[in-house]
C-alpha cells in the first residue's frame, strides 16, 4: 500500500501527512512534487494542509493548476482515492473535484483548536472503519475554512449522503454551512475536510482518531486490489 | 575612488546616528573622510542595535560555557546537545521599535528574522515563542498594537509552517509608548552538520538568494533601535520592512537542501543592516575580505543607489559562500525552490569590504574597522534618586473579590484568544500545547524531548533590577521543572531604556549581574541573545525588562505534568522555599500601590534544590499535575489548576492575604496526585487539601468554577 | 487606448457574490462608525487585479478560470484608457 502526499511550495503539513500514512500497517508513503506529473504508482493520494503558493489570489487557486494536479484529476476520475486536508480541500474545490468552496472564517481570524466531529457517512473508504454517529476528536487550524455551497447543492449533498463529517453541536469553528466539516464526490472516492486527521494519529501529541481515515483508505485499496 | 560629487558632512553623519567622536574615528580608520556608501555602512554597523556599544562589555560577564553547549554566543544562534547526535538551536530577538510603528509587519518580520538566524546555522526551525508587552488595554492604542502584533505573529508563523508553542503577554503602563515584541525560535539539526558563518576560500563566489532587494527598512531596524521614539513616528513608516512568509518557507527548504548536499562553505542571513552586516560579519569571522558588485543584486525597484542596496532590509534573503566548482549546483537548487540566486561577489584576501557598482569602486573599508573596531562604551551607572515610575492605576476597589479581580485582570486572564490564532501543532512534535502545562513540550526526531519556556519581568525588575532578574530566571527554570525538564541553556533579550542615562545604566548593570549570578547558580549557560536599548519616550522609560528563554530536556515526554487538577480525591500540596510577599505583587498592582524600593533576597541554592526535587517528582510519574505559583500567588495558581482540569478543590490556607496572594516567583509549586505517591515523591511539600467538586474552596470562601471561568475569559473582549 | 507596445491596461474587480455572508465587509462596516463615520451601509470587501494584456478578449476566460471563483464571486472587467 503506497500513499502519495503532494507537496506544493508553501505546503506545511506534508511531512505530518507522510508520517501519518506510514503509521498504517504495511503502508509506505512518498512525496509527490508539484512540478511532476508522475504519481509514482501510488494507490492513494493525499493533498495536505498549508499555504500553497502563499494562499495568493485565493487559497488553492494556483495549486490546482500544477502539473501534479493534472495527474491527480485523472487518478480520481479512474476511481483512485484522494483525500484533501484543509488547503487540500480548498485545492479540490477549486479544481472542481468537490462541490462548494471555502470562505473566510466568520470570526475572520486564524483558529487552531481541537474539535469534535460526527461521522455522518461511513459508506466511503475514508470513514469505512467508523460507524455513523462516531465522534472523532481532531484539530482544525485555518483562516479560510467556512464551507459554502448554494442551498440546492447542499440539499443534494445531504440527500445523496455526500456529507461525510459534521462539526459536533456547538463546535463549528468557522461558520461552515450546516456544520459541514467534510464532503465527498458522487463516486465516493474523493473527500475533502478542513480538520487535520494527520494531527490526530499519536496519543503523545493528541488523539488517535484521525488515523482511522488513513487506515480506511488503505483497507479500501487492499479490498479493491484483493490484497 | 567614486564619482560622488560631495563627501557627506559630519552633520550628516550625526543625523545618521554617529557621534562626532565616532565620525572622527571612522575618518581615522579609513585614512580619509567616508563617502556616502561608506558612511551609510558605518552608521548602521556602528549603531547600538548592530554593535552593542553600550552592552557588549556587560554581556561578556555572562557565563557561556557548559558541557551541553555546542554553539555559544557570537554565531547566528546558540545550540545545545540533546543527545543522539542532535542539537537544538535557539535564540530570542526583539523587534520593538519597528512594531511600535507598524505592529503587524513589525511582529511578523520579527518572527521571520529570528527564524533566519536558526536555519542560517543549519537547523530546521521547529518552534516559535513570543513575549509581548503593551500598555494597559484601557488604551485604544495598546489594544490595537496587541491585536495587530498577534495577527502578525500568527500570519508569519502559521504560513511558514513553524508552530508557535508558547509565549507570554503583559500589560503595564510604562510600555504604552514603547511596546516590546520579543520573538524566540528553536531549530533542530545534527550536531555535526551545524554551520558557522565564516567566509573562506579566496576566489570563492558570494551568492545572494531569496527575495529581491527593495527599499524596505532603509535605515530601519538599526537606526530606529538607536533612537528614542517620539511623535514623528509616522515619518519613520517608510522604513518598515514587509515580510513574506511564503518566500521564507521556500528559503528554509532551499537553505537546508544546500547544506544537506554539502554545497556551501558558509551561510549567513540578512537582517538588520542587510547586505552590509551580513557580508561584513562573514568576512570578519573568516578573516578575509569580500568584494560585492551592487549592480548584480536583483532589485525590486528601479534606480536604487549603491548605498541603498547595501543597507536595504528587504526580508527573506540569505548570503552564502561556495567553491567555484559548486556554484552552478547552488544556483540550480535555488532555481528549483524558486528563490532567485545570484553571484554578487567573491571572497578576497584583502581583509577589506570593497563595494563596486559595475566597474566603479564605490566603497572600500577595512573589515576590522567596520565590524571589530566599533567603540564600546562603559556605562556610568547610578541608582535613581527618585522613583522612576508612577504607581499603577488602581483597578480593584475595596469591596471587590481579590481572586476574581486577579484572574480577570489583563495580566492573568486566559490567553486563549491569543494562542488560538497560532498553529501550535504543525510538525507533529507538540506534546504539551499552550495552557496545558507550564512549559511547552516537544518530542524530537531521534527520541529526545525538550521543554521550552519564555519568561520576563518588568515591574519587579523595576523595583529591584538584580533580584527581579534573578527571579525571572528562576521563574523560567520553574516552568521547565513542572514538565520534568532540566535546563540546558538560556537565551535572553534585554529590553531597557536609554543607557546613556545613569539610572538606566544602573538598571542594566544590576540586571546583567542578576542574570549572570542566577545562571551560574543553576549551571545554565547563556547561548546567545539580544539587547534592545533606548526604549523610552516622552513619558519615560519602560520597566527594565529582561526576557529569558530556556530549553530543557525531559527523560520521558509522557510524564510531562499538566497544570490542571484531574482526579477527584487527589491530594493538593504546596512545595516552596522562602516566604511569599505582597510587595510588588499583582494584587498590589491592582490596588494601585507604588513600586517598593527593593525586593527580598532570594536563596538561589535553596530554590535550585527545590526545582530538582519537583523535577524528580514529576519524572517519577507520581504527580498528576504540577503548576508553578507565579503572578497572583497561591490562590490564583489553585484557580488556574481547577480551571485547566475542569474540577474544583477544597483546601485550607492560613495566613491571610499574604499566603493567598503573596508572590515568590520561581520558588513555589502547586501539585496534585494520589496522597501516598505525592508524599513519597515530594516529601517537602505540604498537603493543603483535596481535588473535587464544582468549586474552589479555600477555608470558608468558595468560588464556583462557573464564576472563575467567567472571570478568566476577560481577554476575549479584546478580540471581538 | 492601447499602449505603444500594443498592450491594454485592464482592471478586474472581484466581489463576493450577493447573498453569501461577507464577514470582512461586516467588520469594515462596524469599524467605520467607531472612527466617526456614520451613514455607511452595504460594505463589501473584494479584490483588485490589474494587468497589461495584449488580447483583452481573453479577460473573461481568465476571470472564469483563475482570477475569480465564479461559484462564490462576481467579477467586473474594466479597460483603462
Amino acid at each position: 500500500m503506497r500513499f502519495g502526499v503532494v507537496r506544493f511550495p508553501g505546503s506545511c503539513d506534508e511531512l505530518d501527512a507522510l508520517s501519518a500514512c506510514e503509521r498504517v500497517d504495511g503502508a509506505q508513503a512518498v512525496l509527490l512534487w508539484h512540478g511532476d506529473r508522475d504519481l509514482a504508482g501510488v494507490d492513494a493520494v493525499v493533498i495536505p494542509g498549508g499555504f500553497s503558493y502563499g494562499d495568493y489570489l485565493r487559497a488553492g487557486a494556483i495549486a490546482r493548476f500544477s502539473p501534479v494536479m493534472e495527474s491527480v484529476i485523472e487518478f480520481a476520475a479512474a476511481g483512485g482515492p484522494v483525500l484533501g486536508i484543509c488547503n487540500g480541500f480548498q485545492v479540490l474545490c477549486e479544481a472542481g473535484l468537490l462541490a462548494g468552496a471555502l470562505l473566510p472564517n466568520v470570526g475572520l481570524r486564524f483558529l487552531c483548536r481541537q474539535v469534535r466531529l460526527e461521522v455522518v457517512s461511513a459508506d466511503v473508504p475514508f470513514t469505512s472503519t467508523c460507524a455513523v454517529g462516531d465522534v472523532l476528536s481532531i484539530p482544525v487550524k485555518h483562516t479560510t475554512g467556512r464551507y459554502w455551497a448554494p442551498d440546492d447543492e447542499l440539499d443534494a449533498l445531504e440527500g445523496a449522503g455526500r456529507v461525510v463529517l459534521r462539526y459536533a453541536h456547538g463546535e463549528n469553528p468557522n461558520g461552515s454551512a450546516r456544520d459541514i466539516a467534510g464532503v465527498c464526490n458522487a463516486a465516493g472516492n474523493v473527500m475533502g475536510l478542513m480538520p487535520h486527521p494527520e494531527h490526530a494519529v499519536d496519543e503523545l501529541t493528541g488523539s488517535t482518531d484521525g488515523l482511522r481515515l488513513f487506515i480506511g483508505m488503505a483497507s479500501a485499496v487492499r479490498a479493491g486490489a484483493g490484497v | 575612488m567614486s564619482d560622488v560629487a560631495t563627501v557627506p558632512t559630519v552633520e550628516q553623519a550625526v543625523a545618521l546616528g554617529l557621534t562626532r567622536d565616532e565620525y572622527a574615528l571612522v575618518c581615522d580608520k579609513l585614512g580619509r573622510e567616508p563617502n556616502e556608501v561608506e558612511l551609510a555602512m558605518f552608521s548602521l554597523l556602528w549603531s547600538e542595535h548592530c554593535a552593542y556599544k553600550h552592552s557588549k562589555k556587560l554581556l561578556r560577564t555572562l557565563p557561556t560555557e557548559g558541557e551541553r553547549l555546542v554553539m555559544g554566543p557570537g554565531e547566528n544562534a546558540g545550540a545545545v546537545d540533546v543527545g543522539g547526535g542532535w542539537a537544538v538551536a535557539f535564540k530570542v530577538e526583539s523587534h520593538n521599535h519597528p512594531s511600535a510603528v507598524e505592529p503587524f509587519q513589525g511582529a511578523a518580520t520579527g518572527v521571520g528574522g529570528i527564524l533566519r538566524d536558526i536555519f542560517a546555522i543549519g537547523a530546521r526551525p521547529i518552534a516559535v515563542l513570543d513575549s509581548l508587552r503593551f500598555g494597559e488595554p484601557t488604551s485604544e492604542r495598546s489594544r490595537y498594537l496587541l491585536d495587530r502584533a498577534v495577527a502578525g505573529i500568527g500570519h508569519y508563523g502559521n504560513s511558514v509552517g513553524v508552530p508557535t508553542i508558547g509565549g507570554e503577554v503583559y500589560f503595564e503602563a510604562p510600555y504604552e509608548q514603547n511596546c516590546l515584541i520579543n520573538a524566540m525560535a528553536l531549530g533542530l539539526g545534527r550536531t555535526s552538520d551545524l554551520v558557522r558563518s565564516a567566509a573562506a576560500g579566496v576566489g570563492n563566489p558570494v551568492i545572494l538568494f531569496g527575495a529581491s532587494t527593495g527599499r524596505d527598512g532603509i535605515g530601519g531596524a538599526s537606526v530606529l533601535a538607536s533612537a528614542e521614539l517620539d511623535d514623528a513616528d509616522d515619518a519613520k513608516r517608510p522604513s518598515v520592512q514587509v515580510g513574506d512568509p511564503f518566500a521564507e518557507s521556500k528559503l528554509i527548504e532551499c537553505s537546508l537542501e544546500l547544506l544537506a548536499a554539502g554545497l556551501l562553505v558558509s551561510l549567513q542571513d540578512l537582517g538588520a543592516a542587510g547586505l552590509t552586516s551580513s557580508a561584513s560579519e562573514m568576512a570578519s569571522a573568516g578573516e578575509v575580505g569580500i568584494d560585492i558588485d551592487v549592480a548584480r543584486v536583483p532589485l525590486r525597484e528601479g534606480d536604487m543607489e549603491p548605498f541603498e542596496i547595501m543597507v536595504s532590509e528587504s526580508q527573506e534573503r540569505m548570503l552564502c559562500v561556495c567553491t567555484v566548482d559548486n556554484a552552478a549546483a547552488v544556483l540550480a537548487v535555488c532555481e528549483k525552490w524558486e528563490v532567485g540566486g545570484t553571484v554578487i561577489g567573491q571572497v578576497t584576501d584583502t581583509r577589506r569590504m570593497r563595494i563596486f557598482n559595475g566597474d566603479q569602486l564605490v566603497g572600500d573599508i577595512p573589515v576590522t574597522a567596520l565590524v571589530d573596531d566599533c567603540p564600546l562604551y562603559d556605562l556610568a551607572p547610578q541608582p535613581p534618586s527618585t522613583p522612576l515610575y508612577a504607581a499603577p492605576v488602581a483597578t480593584l476597589a475595596a469591596g471587590d473579590d481579590p481572586l476574581l479581580g486577579l484572574i480577570g485582570s489583563p495580566n492573568l486572564s486566559s490567553r486563549r484568544p491569543l494562542f488560538e490564532q497560532y498553529d501550535c501543532i504543525v510538525g507533529s512534535r507538540t506534546v504539551r500545547r499552550p495552557q496545558e502545562a507550564d512549559a511547552a513540550v516537544l518530542v524530537l526526531e531521534g527520541g529526545a524531548s525538550i521543554g521550552v519556556s519564555i519568561d520576563g519581568n518588568g515591574r519587579r525588575v523595576a523595583a529591584d533590577p538584580y533580584t527581579g532578574t534573578v527571579e525571572a530566571v528562576l521563574e523560567c527554570a520553574a516552568n521547565l521543572a513542572c514538565v520534568g525538564a532540566q535546563p540546558l541553556g538560556l537565551t535572553n533579550c534585554l529590553n531597557f531604556g536609554n543607557p546613556e542615562k545613569p539610572h538606566i545604566a544602573w538598571q542594566l548593570t544590576e540586571s546583567v549581574r542578576g542574570l549572570g549570578d542566577a545562571c551560574r547558580a543553576l549551571g545554565v549557560p547563556v547561548v546567545g541573545g539580544n539587547v534592545s536599548l533606548y526604549n523610552e519616550g516622552g513619558e519615560g522609560p519602560i520597566y527594565p525588562t529582561p526576557v529569558v528563554g530556556m530549553v530543557g530536556e525531559l527523560l520521558d515526554p509522557r510524564r510531562a505534568a499538566g497544570l490542571g487538577f484531574a482526579r477527584d480525591g487527589d491530594a493538593v500540596a504546596v512545595a516552596r522555599v522562602g516566604e511569599p510577599s505582597l510587595d510588588c505583587s499583582e494584587l498590589a498592582k491592582l490596588r494601585g500601590e507604588p513600586l517598593p524600593d527593593g525586593l527580598a533576597a532570594v536563596d538561589v541554592a535553596a530554590v535550585a534544590a527545590l526545582h530538582d526535587a519537583v523535577r524528580g517528582a514529576v519524572r517519577s510519574g507520581a504527580l498528576v499535575s504540577c503548576h508553578d505559583v507565579a503572578e497572583g500567588g497561591l490562590a490564583v495558581a489553585l484557580a488556574e489548576s481547577c480551571l485547566a482540569g475542569g474540577v474544583g478543590a477544597t483546601v485550607e490556607v492560613s495566613g491571610g492575604e499574604v499566603e493567598l496572594y503573596g508572590e515568590a516567583p520561581g520558588r513555589a509549586f502547586v501539585v496534585s496526585g494520589a496522597r501516598e505517591d505525592l508524599e513519597r515523591a515530594l516529601p517537602s511539600a505540604t498537603v493543603i487539601g483535596t481535588v473535587g467538586g464544582e468549586a474552589l474552596k479555600i477555608g470558608a470562601t468558595s468560588w464556583s468554577l462557573a464564576d472563575l471561568r467567567h472571570a478568566h475569559r476577560a481577554l476575549e473582549s479584546l478580540f471581538p | 487606448m492601447a499602449a505603444a507596445d500594443g498592450t491594454v491596461r485592464a482592471r478586474v474587480l472581484v466581489r463576493p457574490k450577493a447573498g453569501i455572508l461577507d464577514p470582512q465587509g461586516i467588520a469594515v462596516q462596524r469599524a467605520l462608525p467607531a472612527l466617526g463615520f456614520d451613514g455607511v451601509d452595504h460594505v463589501h470587501v473584494g479584490r483588485l487585479i490589474e494587468l497589461d494584456v495584449e488580447d483583452p478578449d481573453q479577460l473573461p476566460e481568465m476571470c472564469e478560470k483563475l482570477l475569480a471563483n465564479p461559484l462564490i464571486e462576481d467579477y467586473e472587467v474594466q479597460l483603462l484608457a
